[in-house]
């Protein structure tokens, strides 16, 4: 080992074995987080069982074009993403920096999106508490779980978006080399942070439409 | 160490490097990325979390000395031994063994320069200092009462105290924990020496190994109850208020999906350090290898399927108790499969009683109670009786302290040369085990009498008939109070007077041992290469196979 | 690292040809779960739509994650967390579906 690659750290022989060592970490960090989001979703999941009508009625009031549209926009972020990261391994800087700048672009889309949205959610009265607008029983329970849930996925979101725009920045300076773990390992956590709002969709805005 | 280069017992008057002299400064330390010195670290912190639990529990016991509440009020009463809980769980029994022998220990004994992922590791020390630092913050604030359990709806309606910063401080502890639970599963899948396979890791990788899997898939889902309590009582949201419909027995289903593997996450290392303890003094191999792994998987997987015993009066459905019964007992089979194969390790072993023998030995004891008390606490009809009791409290100290913290005490004795380079005072080590399995015993013991005739706990104030059994809860406290500091003192005296261990002091099997003590920064001068299992205390054809039937022509040598 | 990548040359060209049309089955399954919602399904609705969601969380992570590489190890580390979640549910639910008291009317 005379010369070592750039990327490769202590303690690790190769950079073969580092990249295959730091995705299996992510990868049992990814598990802590299904775990995390998993943990919610059973509370949430229980109490739709115990008020089936509450929860259609409430969940009919969030409002679907804000929901579907930032869909879309994550799931194209993982695209852009899924891209980033293959470039990154294959050596293509330019592709691989620019899908990045799109991806954390349209992280940062689906935030903007989600303000309006909370606005619109405010001044709509579905905030739990004295000005709750819904009048079906368990409707500000969905409301209480709707605002953790898009809350926490929304720091993940953020943490994602800091953490892209890190790499891209690092990776235009040329102090992180294309070579690194790094990539891959940012965008399993961003694909994580995706699939989580994949199954908050239809949990929170697709029950009780055809109603 | 200024007498470093003064020392008559190196050979040669010169020191190999080693990693406690690979840096000085304060800086060093607080920058470093060697395993060994974050271990190092971790142990400073966890010997001050120590200490301000064992304080709490200190006001405990004087408290119940008298059945009147004299001592403390009873709001003061329940901000100590929520106080005692929260340290004593999350911040010293939780991390314990992992972050300090574990982070020392498993890249030394799988012939590894480093953790995977060293700047990981140092993060997770800031992270739980981070954490403690909200943990200190509560207490200066005046502390919280809900219990360590911060069961809804007391902790989101009604308490007072300082919830969201007890809560907050457990759920930044949460992420240091997972963080070293993802290090030590990718160091132990990766940073293996040629040679060493899965089924020749010593039975303490195995341990972390275990436990890492149950930190990594357990304490996600703490850190959402707590986030949902936090959200409950901080932002107003309804999310367990019966009020709206929500339902606090999911909380507890929640809370208990992580602490019923917690127990598990504070044993299985516990498991581990005790199989090399074992190995090492009755110079035997382990009796049943395979099973040992077995049994530590099996738990680590079927731990997660039992916490409803926890619940059993909460008004959970009967027929879920069943379930959760029923499971209970499963988990217990494993346990008890490793008690029965330490206990035949023993069988025609050359058994030694040095201080960490004493430890183990003490361990396999107080577990076993503890186990077997855990059966009675896992069926239904008795658990009913005796819910909320001292005689929960009884079953599950003899588990976490008579189990947990005496593995620990006894690993840290055993590792101690090796860490440090020096030798402890035997005599006095082999005084503190001994003090520390009777301390324990006079105080936890009639914690199970007067359980079982009814004393509940967690009252600051109890009926006079139970007075001479919390006096001698309280007496067995003090002994063991004074069993758990003696060591400090003569472990810290050893650091400057003891004498120099050598490699091996134990003579015992690991790579660990085969590198200097305290060993270089990157632990092995050339990588080792392992061609054989673990605990080879005698050559294979020569050692006496348990399998064997007793020598019968060698009675008369040893009359 | 031959192990890591993927056959043939790659460009950028081939890149967006890999993945594209995975992005496009995604979008699809949207426009299909969003479509269904409409429809009264009753008491099929959830279970439909949740069918959908494991059905884009199988794509993202079989062909954006890349569990489609032969790598053992880190396909036991992407569904050992689905068992766990499985003991989460079905243990919850033996007390929730079992309890004899009837919770707050809805």
């Amino acid at each position: 080992m005379s010369q070592a690659h750039p990327a490769l750290r202590e303690p690790w022989r190769s950079l073969h074995r580092q990249r295959q060592g730091a995705s299996f970490g992510i990868w049992v960090f990814l598990a802590s987080e299904v775990m995390f989001f998993a943990g919610a979703l059973m509370v949430f999941g229980m109490l739709r069982l115990q008020h089936p009508a509450g929860f259609l009625a409430a969940a009919r009031a969030t409002d679907i074009w804000f929901g579907s549209v930032n869909t879309a926009v994550l799931l194209t972020s993982s695209l852009t993403m899924a891209v980033a990261s293959q470039a990154a391994e294959a050596g293509l800087r330019r592709l691989a920096l620019r899908c990045l700048g799109i991806t954390a672009l349209l992280g940062l889309a689906f935030l903007v999106v989600k303000g309006f949205e909370y606005r619109a959610d405010i001044l709509g009265g579905l905030v739990p508490g004295p000005t709750f607008r819904l009048e079906e029983p368990a409707a500000q329970l969905f409301f209480g779980f709707y605002w953790a849930l898009t809350g926490v996925h929304a720091v993940h979101l953020t943490i994602g978006i800091v953490a892209v725009a890190g790499l891209a920045w690092r990776g235009w300076r040329g102090t992180l080399p294309l070579a690194s773990p790094a990539f891959e390992v940012t965008a399993l956590y961003w694909h994580l942070v995706d699939l989580v709002w994949v199954f908050l969709y239809p949990l929170l805005y697709l029950p009780g439409r055809s109603g | 160490m200024s007498e470093v280069a003064f020392d008559p017992t190196a050979p040669h008057g010169v020191h190999p490097p080693s990693y406690l002299t690979a840096g000085h400064t304060l800086r060093s330390w607080l920058t470093t990325t060697d395993h060994k010195r974050i271990a190092i670290l971790y142990m400073l912190a966890l010997t001050l979390f120590f200490f301000i639990g064992g304080i709490a529990a200190a006001l405990i016991r004087l408290e119940l000395f008298t059945p009147a509440g004299d001592l403390l009020t009873a709001e003061g009463y329940n901000r100590a031994f929520t106080l005692h809980g929260v340290i004593m769980v999350w911040f010293f029994l939780v991390p314990s063994i992992p972050v300090t022998l574990g982070n020392f220990l498993v890249p030394l004994m799988i012939g590894a320069e480093d953790m995977a992922f060293p700047r990981l590791n140092l993060l997770s020390w800031y992270i739980f200092m981070a954490a403690g630092l909200l943990a200190a913050f509560t207490i200066l604030a005046g502390g919280v009462e809900t219990g360590w359990t911060f069961y809804t709806p007391l902790a989101t309606a009604f308490a007072n105290g300082n919830v969201l910063a007890a809560a907050g401080a457990v759920f930044v502890a949460g992420f240091s924990s997972i963080a070293t639970g993802v290090n030590l599963i990718a160091t132990i899948h990766t940073q293996r020496a040629p040679g060493m396979t899965w089924f020749r890791l010593p039975l303490f990788v195995w341990g972390m190994y275990t436990v890492s899997i149950v930190i990594v898939l357990a304490t996600p889902v703490l850190a959402m109850a707590l986030l949902l309590i936090m959200a409950e009582r901080g932002l107003g949201l309804p999310i367990f208020d019966p009020a709206h419909g929500g339902d606090p027995l999911l909380f507890q289903h929640l809370f208990w999906f992580y602490s019923h593997p917690a127990v598990y996450i504070m044993i299985l290392p516990s498991f581990g350090v005790i199989s090399e303890l074992v190995t090492c003094f009755a110079r035997r191999r382990i009796f049943g290898y395979e099973f040992m792994v077995y049994a530590m998987a099996w738990i680590s997987i079927v731990g997660f399927l039992v916490w409803g015993h926890h619940m059993f009066v909460s008004g959970m459905s009967s027929y879920a108790s069943l379930v959760f019964s029923f499971l209970s007992f499963v988990v217990a089979v494993p346990s008890a499969i490793k008690v029965f194969n330490w206990t035949f390790t023993f069988y025609r072993g050359e058994i030694g009683f040095a201080a960490p023998m004493l430890y183990a030995i003490g361990f396999i004891g107080l577990f076993t109670v503890g186990g077997l008390t855990g059966l009675f606490l896992a069926s239904v009809p008795v658990d009913v009786h005796v819910t909320d009791t001292y005689f929960v409290v009884a079953h599950f100290h003899y588990i976490m302290v008579g189990g947990a913290v005496s593995a620990f005490y006894g690993g840290l004795h055993f590792w101690w040369p090796k860490i440090t380079g020096r030798l402890y005072p035997e005599a006095w080590a082999r005084f503190a085990a001994v003090l520390m399995f009777f301390g324990f015993a006079f105080t936890f013991t009639p914690m199970f009498l007067m359980g079982f005739l009814g004393m509940p706990r967690r009252y600051y104030s109890y009926p006079a008939e139970f007075q001479i059994w919390h006096v001698l809860a309280s007496a067995g406290a003090l002994l063991l109070a004074f069993a758990y500091l003696l060591p400090m003192a003569y472990l810290a005296w050893s650091l400057r007077w003891g004498r120099r261990a050598g490699d091996n002091p134990w003579q015992a099997t690991g790579l660990e041992w085969s590198t200097t003590s305290p060993p270089p920064p990157h632990n092995f001068a050339t990588m080792p290469r392992v061609a054989e299992g673990p605990y080879l205390y005698h050559p294979a054809e020569t050692g006496p196979q348990h399998g064997q039937p007793e020598p019968e022509q060698k009675q008369g040598d040893h009359p | 690292m031959t192990a890591l990548r993927q056959p043939g040359p790659a460009s950028a060209g081939v890149l967006w040809r890999r993945t594209v049309p995975v992005w496009l089955v995604l979008l699809g399954l949207l426009g299909l779960t969003l479509a269904l919602a409409y429809q009264p399904l009753g008491r099929l609705a959830g279970p439909v739509a949740l069918g959908i969601a494991a059905l884009k969380a199988m794509v993202v992570a079989l062909w954006f994650m890349q569990l489609r590489r032969p790598d053992p190890l880190l396909r036991l580390a992407a569904s050992v967390s689905l068992v766990w979640v499985a003991f989460l549910f079905a243990l919850t639910l033996s007390d929730l579906l079992t309890r004899t008291a009837v919770q707050v009317r809805s």
